[in-house]
Order: C-alpha cells, then structure tokens, then sequence
C-alpha cells in the first residue's frame, strides 16, 4: 500500500522545492565583501572636484553608501525613497556617482533633490568594480567600523526599507550602545 | 537603388560611435594575447550572465576586460586575475564554477543520477526475467511431460 504513495511524496517534494526557488531571483549574484571593510578607495567628490576623500572618511557613524547614476533610471524609481530617509534623518547616506558626466550628475541633483550627504565621483567605473557593483543602484549598508554588512542590489523600495534595512540598521545601533 | 546606399551609408556611420566604444583589447606578443583570450572565456559577464567577457558588450564587460588586460600587462597570473575577481564579485564571476565541496553536487550529481538510473534499469530488467520456479521435483516433471506431449503435437 505504501509503495503507491511514493510518486505522490516525491511530487510534493518536487513542488517545494519549486515554491521555494521560483521566489527567488536567479539573476542576484551574492556579494563576498559582507561583513568585509570597506575596500580601501580614494576619490573625488562630485560637488567639490578639488576634495579627495577616501573609504576610511566614512567611518564613525552607520552610513548607507548608495551606488547611484543618472542615467540610471531604477535610481530615479528608489530616489523618493532615499529622500525621505534623509529628510527624517534616519541615517547618513553618502553616494558614489557611478561612470556618469559631473555635469549631468549635477543637474540629476538639482532636479531630483540630493539626499546625499556627500558624493564620491566615480568616473571611470574602477572603484565599482572594487566594491563589486554590477547593475546600479547598490545599496550597502556600513557600521560605524566601515565594515559592510548588507548589499542590496536594485532600487531600494519602501517594503524593502521596511522589512529589510530598517531593522538592519537597528540591530547595528543596538551592537553600538551595547 | 540610391537611397539604398544612402541608408546603409547611413547606418554604417551610425555604428562607428558605438565600434569605437568597444575597441577590442589586445596584445602584441602572441602568449599574452593568448592567456587574454582564454581568461575572457572563463569570466562571466554578471550583466548577461549567461555569456563570457569574450561575447558580451555590456559596459562592464568592457570595464572587467580592460582590467583583465592590465593586470596582464602587469605580469599578474592566472590565477591572481581570476582571484581579484572572485575577491570583488563572488565564485559566479567564474564562467565554470569551481569544484569546492559545496558544488559537489552540482558537479556530480549528474552522473550519480544516471548511475542511480542504469542501476535501477539492469535490476528491474533483470527481475523480471527471472523465472518464479517453486515447483517441487514431481510437479516438476509432470510439467516437462506435459510440454514434451505438447510440443509432439
């Protein structure tokens, strides 16, 4: 009697398996730099061509480092997103310009709103390649000892603040007062 | 017939620009240029990720080739190249995943299962081929005799 019931188990298996991996997104290659530092960079800053900064300048506080351009057009999707977390003041948010025209950055800025603290002008696309950026916009999330610990991939949503990246950056807070 | 050849004149300076954009790297010593081609071919393009650095054109292809070249420019090894960028992007950078134990399956389980297969094909052939004879010794020759008479017949 029990030798009929296989086929029907070893199909609902197969059906698990399948629910749980049609959710996923194939295409989101995982990044090996969590819980990493910060790759070692320097650059300059995009409002200020003159100002070199470097990775280490973003240590002492929780920061989201945003791997921004405007040619992008998801990072318009996720900027609304990114300006209200800066109009709350939630946390510092710093970006990289990414293989974009200083110009046509600026003016991004300008019609968009800047929620950046500061951005870092990434022409040539190298320190991206450092950090592992492959499809813009990235979002890493740093402690206050320049150590990444979360890399999202794509525009960074209100679900995904909510559920994903709020309590990241609580927990961190946490670690800080403890 | 001339508009035709305005039109493909046309479309051939169109492409020009983008030609240029994606100037193939290469090298003038034969041995250099040969690593190079290889190490395209071994690197996945993480935007098409299902081609190598030799086909795609994406730009980040074309940032990660100038890179695979000047490292080796630099002397670096095979080995460093691909490291540097199993460093920054993970082992799915690597067009041919590496054997590690986490891909032991992915690696073997293939042949397994055809092992597996093959074996359950021969047992079950082989089952039922085999003739179920309990008879005891009489009832065992009264069956040859009677197939005997048969065949007679």
């Amino acid at each position: 009697m029990f030798r009929y019931l296989i086929p029907l188990i070893v199909f609902v298996v197969l059906v698990a398996f399948f629910a749980h991996g049609l959710q996923r997104d194939p295409s989101l290659v995982p990044s090996p730099l969590i819980d990493k530092p910060l790759p070692d960079f320097s650059l300059p800053l995009l409002q200020s061509p003159d100002t070199v900064m470097t990775s280490g300048d973003l240590g002492g506080e929780v920061t989201l480092l945003n791997v921004w351009a405007s040619w992008c057009v998801a990072c318009r999707y996720e900027h609304p997103v990114l300006m209200k977390l800066s109009q709350q003041g939630t946390v510092r948010i710093v970006g990289i310009d990414y293989k974009d025209t200083r110009r046509e950055a600026l003016q991004w800025l300008e019609k968009y709103g800047n929620p950046y603290a500061a951005s870092f002008f990434d022409e040539s696309g190298e320190v991206g390649i450092d950090l592992g950026v492959y499809g813009v916009p990235e979002t890493y999330v740093l402690d206050r000892n320049g150590v990444i610990r979360y890399k999202h991939v794509g525009p960074v949503t209100d679900e995904i603040l909510d559920e994903t990246i709020l309590p990241i950056l609580q927990r961190l807070r946490q670690e800080e007062s403890s | 017939m001339r508009l035709m050849r305005g039109v493909v004149a046309l479309l051939y300076f169109a492409a020009l620009p983008v030609a240029a954009a994606n100037v193939p790297l290469g090298f003038d010593e034969p041995e250099k240029q040969q690593r190079y081609e290889a190490l395209l071919e071994e690197i996945r393009c993480l935007v098409c990720q299902n081609q190598s650095l030799a086909d795609s054109g994406a730009g980040l292809a074309q940032d990660l080739r100038r890179e695979v070249h000047t490292m080796i420019d630099e002397g670096k090894s095979d080995a460093e190249i691909t490291g540097f960028l199993v460093e920054r992007y993970g082992d799915f950078v690597l067009y041919r995943p590496p054997l590690k134990r986490s891909t032991w399956l992915l690696w073997f389980g293939p042949f397994v299962l055809l092992l597996g297969g093959l074996a359950a094909v021969v047992l079950f052939v082989r089952s039922r081929g085999k003739i179920d004879d309990d008879l005891s010794p009489e009832e065992h020759q009264r069956a040859t005799r009677l197939l005997e008479e048969n065949d007679e017949k």
